[in-house]
């Protein structure tokens, strides 16, 4: 393993410490939680608060979304795993401006578990919590079963509408219905062509064979719904592009925001091979692109692979994607 | 042999639950890296063995269970950290005020720690969990009881009935968490949770066995 490391117990702290170092201009720690990571706008007076969380290990999410405009505070949790409830409900605490706080995050059993704790804490302390759960990975369940589905990279559409819709002054409620409006507008699909490592377990916790990839892999390596020879960048991002553009609740001529992120350790340019691809499938399904965004935006450790998310817009959607926000990575 | 052990001093049990799972850390990561992501061993360790720095021949069995509660709970995270957070916690509410704890005192903690899992967690018997483990024990030593058996030979009980537990989460498919998106191919190996969870019933089991044996009645 050739990795940039310390201590590798120490990776997650290293890395929060680092990006607050770097990014000083926008963000800061905790003074007594190092889990948590606040924007220094927050918190504004009268002001709906914006928090998320995550395991570690998907760099820039999820502290790299805290900003003026997006989200107010995060909690951060060990590599893969989700943060405490105390972490969650010190966000929660910073963030809060009198008007309510909106915790929006993925679907997972770790964090579902330590939100829901953090939310009896924070409601017990008199703040107003409501939740949204994004749930945008196609292949992680049907869409009968939506509510089982993972939330992936949507969760970044998600973040910068409901942070719009709070920054413009929308209540508690509202800033709730527009984060899960942009959520159930999201679908998105990874593809992976090789595993990744947790430092501390030292060998890949999953294989893709040689030769192979893996459609409809998680952010963690959850597998996917099949195992194929590897094919070219064309025939993946058609295969990508038809997952999302398939599943039900497209509406023909739709008009989507597209994201392709690498899931750290594939290079940029392949992601624009991608991209190229991807977009020309949108248009032959006589939908158009409103804004594409195509970088790391969420990614998995060393793993190599992509992941595509299309949010379907109006003009509501537009208007919050516009909105202007000092994300470091939006 | 005693029919109770003490509350104070007894936190060496819960010393002994955390070097047990500190003891297997590669273990339990490498089954959960069978279907899972392989940070059960990890985390687990950090967690219990942090709880065990803090925790010397004074402690209480009860300050035991509080000090790795507050530790799972606001330290580790996951899905663990919540899950046996909660069952530490409403076990230690049950004996806090207790002088000493008595089989039916034990039979109660046990009951409030399985509730503790099941509020937080919303997992089933056979859904490939701790639960798996701990359901079959929790009932076995209820049942010991009941039937007359005294507190030595109902913690045998529970420790024969939390292994079967376990073995048998290797038939099952994982329908929550993160194993659950395997589907059919969760079947056929053990599952981490059930299996810590099946290390901190028998060492309890065994050490409190090892409390009663050492303790004349007085």
């Amino acid at each position: 393993m050739q990795r940039f490391l310390n201590n590798p117990d120490d990776l997650v702290d290293e890395t929060i410490k680092g990006f607050v170092k770097a990014h000083k201009d926008i963000l800061h720690l905790d003074a007594e939680n190092h889990r948590v990571a606040i924007s220094n706008a927050a918190p504004v007076q009268g002001k709906v608060g914006i928090v998320t969380g995550g395991g570690s290990g998907h760099e820039p999410a999820f502290i790299g979304y805290v900003a003026n405009g997006m989200v107010d505070a995060v909690a951060m949790g060990e590599l893969f795993s989700s943060p405490t409830a105390k972490s969650f409900h010190d966000a929660i605490k910073a963030a809060d401006g009198g008007a309510g706080v909106a915790v929006l995050y993925g679907n997972y059993a770790g964090d579902n578990m330590n939100v829901k704790m953090a939310r009896r804490m924070a409601e017990n302390a008199g703040i107003s919590i409501a939740t949204v759960v994004a749930n945008d990975d196609v292949c992680s369940a049907s869409f009968a079963e939506r509510d089982k589905r993972r939330g992936v990279a949507g969760e970044i559409f998600m973040w910068k509408i409901g942070g719009a819709k709070a920054a413009l002054g929308g209540s508690l409620s509202q800033v709730q219905t527009a984060a899960q409006k942009a959520i159930d507008n999201c679908r998105s699909v990874g593809v992976g062509l090789g595993p990744c490592t947790l430092p501390a377990v030292g060998h890949p916790n999953f294989q893709i064979e040689p030769g192979t990839m893996e459609m409809g892999i998680g952010h963690h390596g959850e597998p996917g719904i099949e195992i194929t020879k590897l094919k070219t960048a064309n025939e993946i991002a058609s295969d990508m592009a038809s997952v999302v553009l398939s599943d039900p609740g497209q509406t023909p001529h739709a008009e989507y925001a597209v994201l392709v992120s690498g899931l750290g350790a594939t290079p940029i340019n392949e992601l624009y091979v991608l991209y190229n691809q991807i977009e020309k499938d949108i248009v032959a399904a006589g939908c158009r692109v409103y804004k594409a965004y195509v970088g790391n935006y969420f990614t998995s450790l060393e793993m190599v692979g992509a992941s595509l998310t299309i949010m379907a817009v109006d003009d509501e959607l537009k208007q919050l994607l516009a909105h202007e926000t000092n994300c470091a990575y939006f | 042999m005693a029919s109770y052990f003490k509350n104070a001093g007894s936190g060496k049990i819960i010393a002994a639950v955390a070097a047990e799972i500190v003891a297997n850390k590669a273990y339990l990561s490498e089954i959960d890296g069978k279907i899972g992501d392989g940070d059960h061993g990890v985390n687990m360790a950090k967690g219990f063995g942090k709880a065990a720095d803090q925790i010397n021949d004074q402690t209480s069995f009860h300050d035991g269970l509080s000090i790795l509660s507050n530790i799972l709970m606001n330290e580790i995270g996951g899905s663990m950290g919540p899950l046996y957070g909660m069952m530490f916690m409403e076990m230690a509410a049950t004996i806090k005020t207790a002088e000493t704890i008595n089989a039916r005192q034990f039979g109660a903690m046990l009951n409030a720690g399985l509730e503790g899992v099941a509020s937080i967690g919303g997992a089933k018997l056979g859904d490939k969990t701790l639960l798996d483990c701990f359901i079959p024990a929790v009932n076995a030593f209820k049942i010991a009881i009941e039937s007359g058996k005294d507190f030595s030979s109902g913690l045998h009980d529970m420790i024969i009935a939390a292994e079967t537990g376990r073995d048998n989460t290797v038939d099952l498919v994982a329908k929550i968490g993160r194993s659950s998106r395997l589907g059919e191919r969760s079947r056929g190996v053990l599952d981490a949770g059930a299996t810590s969870c099946c290390m901190i019933l028998k060492t309890l089991g065994v050490e409190i066995g090892t409390l009663l044996k050492s303790d004349v009645e007085t």
